[in-house]
């Protein structure tokens, strides 16, 4: 999975970034559509639904672009402990970003609700009517939803470790939507430890 | 920065520290953990609760209830205010479940003042409109807020509380007029069941139209004393709709009531006036009662926002804050699922 290259392809990088604002959206609009009962619920129930299953296509997506391409190599100095949490955390973000989806949709699902996306625009259920899968799928989507967040917190605060205090180069190999000249941006914060 | 220091990181690290703890406090503040005067679904719910306690596995409110399925079949006029597929004419599926307004499914039926009307129709597109009508002509309260302040007056020690809550709010006095003196019915058959909440239909030219809509009963209503009522068994009103369906089909018109311009539509207490134009759009069938533990209603949620194409909500707050509620109380209500068993095993919804 890692590619020799110093950064990611452009269109990993274009993605992590629409994903990331789609994944933060999603994940406080879930937060608040849970805790109201004012008409803004349904605002917010309208977007979470369609949005989902925006960012599940986005992380196949993604997915295959990432067997395809890899991604740069980790700083050689980098502590082992420290290496594997980074490309654990890779897995648990792949895992999130295609499960959760496919959990609220199973939710849906599993109580009979139509799964509208926009007008008279729906899904088929996934699952069969069945209380005891709500339920179990509910929780998960719930609790993994905060999981999610907590990752993401662990990710930026990483992101901004390695920028800022280690200055290694890991930032720039995912920095900018879009493509600027390869001038070896690894190289250029390079901090002598 | 050439040269390697301490203070630099530190800084650094600092200002991680700040991003990661704003990031983490405005998901808490978005989740209202820093809000607690927030009305939340979870609150709503829980003031349904009576003093005996929440009946487990069973709906917060409206517990008591009994399945129907049958057919809406409409007329085609209904065209003219909605291009909802469900007012083309012809027959469509229909799951409902009739109910009574008490957080007590053991509730006797003469105890019980609202009666309730939950269905849901499908069309051949998938599509699905889901209404919870009630038998009162208006509703209690204007707004969600006031809802959660009554339930919470109902359930007070204090004697006054209710007094209290009907001086501040007069819009309280028609639902309580209604209650206290409008007519008592002893069938389900014989009752008119009203949407109360306005929606807006949206017609093939894109042309928008405010509606409440209601269900008109076939049977002749039969005005009925409380007092007579309480001599009847518990549950009269599920045995008299059982055998009434089991005997032949019961019906309902389904009529649509078009909002003149300037009539509340956010405000469920205020009715419209009565000259309003009406259009008959079809007659719901119940067919077949089935008890709830292995209806097929049982783990339907009667969402009154689920909604074809060509229907809306409208600016009326309650569509909403039930939808919120609903879906509290079914997530609640599904997980609890052992302490409400299904009688017969290896039924299917």
């Amino acid at each position: 999975m890692i590619g020799g290259h110093r950064r990611f392809t452009p269109l990993q990088r274009l993605l992590h970034w629409l994903m990331a604002a789609c994944i933060l959206a999603m994940l406080f609009i879930g937060v608040g559509m849970v805790s109201t009962v004012m008409p803004k619920y349904l605002t917010l129930v309208s977007i979470h639904k369609p949005l989902g299953i925006a960012i599940l296509a986005l992380a196949l997506i993604r997915l295959a672009l990432r067997l395809r391409y890899g991604a740069p190599p980790l700083p050689a100095d980098l502590p082992g402990p420290i290496k594997f949490a980074a490309q654990a955390s890779h897995y648990a973000f792949y895992a999130l970003m295609i499960v959760m989806p496919l959990l609220g949709w199973g939710l849906l699902s599993a109580a009979a609700y139509p799964v509208v996306l926009f007008g008279g625009w729906h899904l088929p259920a996934i699952l069969p009517q069945s209380d005891s899968l709500h339920t179990l799928l509910w929780d998960a989507h719930f609790y993994l939803a905060f999981a999610f967040f907590a990752l993401i917190l662990l990710h930026v605060a990483g992101a901004l470790f390695h920028a800022l205090v280690r200055r290694d180069g890991v930032l720039e190999t995912m920095a900018s939507a879009v493509t600027y000249g390869e001038v070896a941006p690894a190289k250029q914060g390079r901090h002598e430890v | 920065m050439t040269a390697p220091h301490q203070s630099p990181a530190f800084g650094s690290l600092a200002f991680i520290a700040v991003v990661i703890a704003a990031s983490a406090a405005a998901f808490a503040y978005t989740a209202g953990w820093f809000s607690p005067q927030r009305l939340t679904p979870g609150k709503l719910v829980a003031a349904f609760a009576p003093p005996t306690g929440v009946a487990l596995g069973h709906r917060r409110n409206h517990a008591k209830g009994i399945c129907f399925t049958g057919v809406f079949e409409a007329n085609g006029a209904g065209s003219e205010l909605s291009r909802a597929p469900v007012f083309a004419r012809g027959k469509y599926p229909v799951l409902g479940r009739f109910n009574l307004g008490t957080a007590d499914p053991n509730a006797p039926d003469a105890t019980v003042r609202v009666r309730g009307l939950g269905i849901r129709i499908s069309t051949p597109d998938g599509q699905e409109w889901r209404s919870a009508m009630i038998n009162a002509p208006v509703f209690a309260v204007s707004t969600p807020e006031a809802f959660y302040e009554m339930l919470r007056a109902h359930g007070s020690k204090d004697p006054n509380a209710t007094a209290a809550f009907a001086a501040a709010h007069p819009e309280f006095g028609a639902g309580l007029r209604w209650a206290k003196n409008g007519p008592w019915t002893a069938s389900y058959a014989e009752e008119r069941f009203n949407s109360l909440n306005s929606f807006v239909f949206v017609d093939a030219s894109g042309t928008e139209h405010a509606v409440r809509w209601s269900l008109l009963p076939a049977a002749r209503p039969v005005a009925v004393s409380p007092d007579e009522l309480a001599k009847r068994a518990p549950d009269f009103f599920e045995q008299d709709i059982a055998r009434r369906v089991a005997d032949t089909p019961q019906h309902w018109t389904m009529v649509v009531t078009v909002a003149g311009a300037g009539d509340p539509t956010a405000d469920p207490t205020k009715p419209w006036p009565a000259d309003r134009r009406t259009i008959e759009v079809g007659t719901l069938a119940a067919q077949q009662v089935q008890a709830e533990p292995d209806g097929p209603c049982r783990d339907i949620n009667f969402d009154p926002t689920v909604l074809p194409s060509g229907m809306r909500t409208s600016d009326d707050p309650f569509p909403a804050a039930r939808s919120a509620a609903y879906a509290k109380s079914y997530d609640l209500r599904t997980a609890e699922a052992r302490d409400y068993p299904r009688t017969t095993t290896g039924a299917t919804p």
